[in-house]
């Protein structure tokens, strides 16, 4: 890669791609991304595919091997509506966090926008991936295109043993599951390697192949203590159990009596990919910004050096404008915050807040303000934070001033929403902390455990709700997911919602309930 | 220097497995979707791409989800103009004023989307529970029409390749080195010389040789034929399918008032059966509505089907009617002619002997197949069951059953009564491939 002298003439010109021109400005975009933003990116794979492929990944939530289900095909044939009706476009690009970082590129696209693309998720998305910390303890980049390759035949061999229905089954028992099969707080265990599955997977067959009956009759040892009291008991049992259990998939895979073997593989599959994509919807804010801070920083400084023409600037500038777009609230385009606006523009506040500070600034963040380096306060926070810390930390009083931010409550007893805060100096902190809040993913999602099951009695499987602000369930939802939470337990499975600040029991479901009804 | 992949002729439809199985989960809902359709819709459309709608029943995907209407909430909202803290916003649709409606917004759980032609018919067909060896049996139907296919040893005389065989025959003999005439006429030329010479002893002698030679010819090309059947080849035909590519199609329907909503819709499940079929066999397919009471008249679509007529039944109105369509429009010679009759069975006493005779001296001998139905109520159907016995024009069509192979009759009373009639259709097909 030849360093690139300012103004070495166009990086492309006309508006039609070929491999050569995309080679090209991939170097180009390498050499000013690598020397302006310092970035340290895995290698890429750039693959050409078009918009009937974009629309297969799309319903394979974006994966480039998925195995089969029908909820994909459902998925895919409600983005071909929208497609076809003209209702929605499709991304221009889509990236997978994998290493080599595969980026997929539309063939309509022209060249400007390919160049766009090639910044935002080539350097941008593949940056984050690669540096941020939840990906790095929570994701394997190496290894998941092997584990999806290996899920895709594992489960297309169920089918064939057992039938397309009772994979089904499980999965969709195990889908339904999907938001609680993540590990929050504990590292979940690296993905094994090849060998190393095969070799469980040898295990467990000779397992199922030398099973003696014998040995259930053998007595136990631990036979003695029957005068303990049943709170120790049950104290005794839940630590043995490891209660209580945020994961319920993993405790179902792990302790469900009922399961074969491939069905608890199954259930892992489904974990494993749910606890892939688990970082990624905790820094959506996050990495959408950090991409397109990449994209933008780096086509300007094309730009400035003139690499790049003013028609196709104006080009990239307006599908720049496009993505970042943000309608007010009482704009009937309004469908919420837009990731990419707020990133993109709280990693600039940043950089403004770094070189050029107000005395506000330097009252709230004295730690960076006026401090110069920008780029190595971007490169911390994209490396160390999720959106909500991001936005606990970083969120100034000039951005919520400049995006006018407002804090509305709704309780659902009253008849209209009242405004709690705005952007004036008693509200900066409150709509900041409410704006954290909404993208803490744990406050946002149903807090369900499991909390007891006694094994040897009557296997009735304990779940609990902790009610926060009372918010409930969609009881509809609830006691289907329940029905399928039986269904891999194959014993009584009971929910119940307890208020997290009082204690109090709110509401109980059990399936024998369910049963009756 | 990144890895470039070019993915664009990677095989398609990736995710087609993913639809099948969609379509699987959904199928009941999907059928009564398509049927309704089919029934509203035109009979030449029942084949063609369909957008369905499916309320989301058996397709959620449940979770542990949050419910939108309870508890204490908090939301940011960006683009702040005039509140300050304390003010109260009405909710949308509790009296506030400006909430919309919610039968304006489309539905989150109406979920439309395109089946293929293919799809369709499947689900229709599965209806009407059709075996799959009749679905199979689609394909078929062609005229055979005769073409060459090289050289055969044997054959009838009429198909005798002379150039061919000429040509095995010249190469046998040189092979076989049959004495050509010329050296025979050299020879007879020489001994007639000889001869002519006189009697010496040295010529003599070789008239001797000569005339051995000659005798010795003679018989090689006595044993050598000039044409042996060796030799001999025919001209091959094979019998080449070939696509009738045109249909059309009659609709001959009772209008009168003793025809309501069911009987019509019966009839149309059986038109727009037929009419699958014939789409499917032929390029191209049209249809003739001819309606009825005691006059007959060729009519559109919407008017054959949801406009009446009062009157009386005159069947041989009909009848005549269609004869003179195809007198005018449709020669046999060129059009598969197909006639589906619907009725109730009422008809003048006096006029089903004239439909017997119409039957059998013009329309039989025109039509592919001629199938009758007579939709009866569904008490009526246990009194009468197979028996013969029924009304006046099933009487005189049983006539015509009997001499006309295509010719076929049924009752129907409910949907499920019209399979039995495509059977018949069906099994029936192979011997009458026409030649």
């Amino acid at each position: 890669m030849t360093k690139p002298a300012p103004g070495s003439g166009l990086m492309f010109s006309g508006s039609d791609w070929n491999f050569r021109t995309l080679s090209h400005a991939y170097d180009v975009i390498e050499a000013v991304a690598k020397e302006e933003l310092q970035l340290d990116v895995y290698p890429v794979q750039l693959e050409v595919i078009s918009s009937e492929q974009m629309l297969d990944a799309y319903s394979s939530i974006g994966m480039p091997l998925m195995y089969r289900h029908w909820s994909f095909g459902k998925h895919f044939l409600h983005h071909e509506l929208l497609y076809r009706k003209g209702g929605r476009g499709l991304a221009y690009e889509l990236v997978i966090n994998s290493n080599p970082c595969i980026v997929y590129l539309m063939e309509e696209n022209t060249m400007a926008l390919q160049a766009l693309v090639t910044a935002h998720a080539a350097f941008g998305h593949n940056h984050f991936f690669k540096n941020n910390y939840l990906f790095q303890q929570w994701t394997d980049a190496g290894a998941i295109l092997g584990y999806l390759d290996f899920a895709k035949s594992y489960i297309a061999r169920c089918e064939e043993r057992h039938g397309v229905a009772a994979v089904e089954a499980v999965l969709d028992a195990a889908h339904a599951l999907m938001d609680q099969g993540v590990f929050r707080y504990r590292r979940p265990p690296k993905l094994s390697s090849d060998r190393q599955r095969d070799g469980l997977r040898e295990r467990l067959d000779y397992e199922e192949r030398s099973y003696n009956d014998l040995w259930r009759t053998v007595p136990r040892p631990t036979d003695g203590g029957k005068a303990d009291e049943a709170e120790d008991m049950i104290a005794e049992r839940k630590r043995a159990l490891n209660l209580p259990e945020e994961n319920l998939l993993y405790f179902l895979e792990k302790n469900s009596l009922i399961l074969e073997p491939w069905q608890r593989e199954i259930l892992r599959i489904v974990r494993v990919i749910a606890q892939y994509f688990y970082p990624q919807r905790q820094t959506q804010v996050m990495n959408e910004g950090c991409a397109t801070f990449v994209h933008y920083t780096v086509m300007n400084a094309l730009f400035d050096q003139g690499r790049i023409s003013e028609g196709a600037m104006l080009e990239i500038l307006r599908n720049h404008a496009n993505v970042v777009f943000q309608p007010a609230f009482d704009d009937p385009r309004f469908s919420g915050i837009n990731p990419y606006a707020l990133g993109l523009d709280m990693m600039q506040d940043i950089k403004r807040i770094a070189t050029e500070p107000t005395a506000e600034d330097r009252d709230w963040f004295p730690e960076i303000a006026g401090k110069g380096d920008w780029r190595g306060i971007l490169l911390d926070a994209w490396a160390n934070h999720r959106d909500e810390s991001f936005i606990r930390q970083h969120l100034s009083p000039a951005l919520i001033r400049k995006w006018r931010l407002f804090l509305l409550s709704d309780a659902a007893s009253d008849s209209f929403y009242s405004v709690a805060s705005i952007h004036n100096e008693r509200g900066y902190e409150q709509i900041r902390a409410a704006m954290a809040q909404k993208y803490d993913i744990g406050a946002s999602h149903a807090d369900i455990q499991i909390v007891d099951v006694d094994l040897l009695g009557q296997r009735h499987l304990r779940l609990q709700h902790k009610v926060n602000d009372g918010i409930a369930l969609e009881t509809a939802s609830c006691d289907a997911t329940l029905r399928h939470v039986q269904a891999l337990w194959g014993y009584e499975v009971s929910l119940q919602g307890v208020d997290a600040q009082t204690g109090a029991t709110l509401y109980e479901r059990s399936s024998r309930q369910l049963a009756e009804q | 220097m990144p890895i470039f992949i070019d993915r664009r002729l990677n095989p398609k439809d990736k995710s087609l497995g993913n639809r099948q199985r969609f379509l699987r989960r959904v199928r009941a809902e999907l059928k009564r979707s398509v049927q309704d359709q089919i029934r509203a819709g035109k009979i030449a459309e029942a084949d063609g791409e369909h957008a369905v709608s499916l309320p989301s029943r058996g397709t959620d995907e449940p979770s542990f989800r949050e419910a939108k209407d309870s508890g204490r909430r908090q939301y940011v909202m960006p683009g702040n103009k005039h509140f300050a803290p304390g003010d109260r916003i009405a909710k949308p649709g509790q009296g506030g004023g400006s909430g919309s409606s919610p039968g304006l917004q489309p539905s989150e759980d109406d979920f439309r989307f395109v089946l293929s032609r293919e799809e369709v018919l499947d689900l229709f067909f599965e209806d009407l529970e059709l075996p799959d060896l009749v679905k199979l049996n689609l394909r078929e139907i062609v005229a055979f029409k005769p073409r060459r296919a090289g050289y055969s040893a044997s054959g009838s005389p009429t198909n005798i390749s002379i150039a061919r065989t000429m040509r095995n025959s010249h190469g046998r003999r040189i092979a076989l080195r049959r004495p050509r005439r010329e050296e025979v006429e050299a020879i007879l030329r020489e001994l007639a010389e000889l001869e002519a010479a006189g009697a010496e002893a040295a010529n003599g002698q070789r008239i001797t040789a000569l005339r051995a030679e000659l005798d010795r010819l003679e018989r090689r090309r006595r044993v050598i034929g000039f044409v042996d059947p060796v030799d001999i080849r025919f001209n091959r035909f094979e019998a080449q399918p070939q696509p009738n590519a045109n249909a059309v199609m009659f609709c001959l329907m009772d209008v009168s008032g003793s025809m309501g909503e069911r009987e019509k819709d019966l009839a149309k499940r059986f038109f727009v059966l037929l009419h699958l079929f014939l789409k499917r066999r032929y390029e191209r397919t049209e249809i003739v509505f001819i309606r009825h009471t005691h006059t007959a008249q060729e009519v559109d679509e919407d008017t054959f089907f949801y406009s009446t007529q009062s009157g009386g039944t005159v069947v041989s109105t009909a009848l005549e009617e269609m004869q003179r369509v195809i007198a005018q429009r449709y020669p046999s010679r060129e059009w598969n002619i197909y006639a589906a009759q619907a009725s109730d069975g009422d008809n003048l006493a006096s006029d089903s002997e004239r439909c017997l005779g119409l039957m059998d001296n013009e329309i039989m001998r025109l039509c592919q197949y001629f199938a009758y139905v007579e939709i009866i109520d569904e008490r009526e159907s246990e009194i009468f069951g197979s028996t013969d016995n029924g009304t006046s024009l099933w009487r005189a069509y049983l006539a015509v059953k009997d001499r006309w192979p295509n010719f076929d009759m049924s009752r129907i009373a409910r949907a499920s009564d019209i399979y039995p009639v495509f059977r018949q259709l069906f099994t029936r097909q192979p011997a009458k491939q026409r030649n």
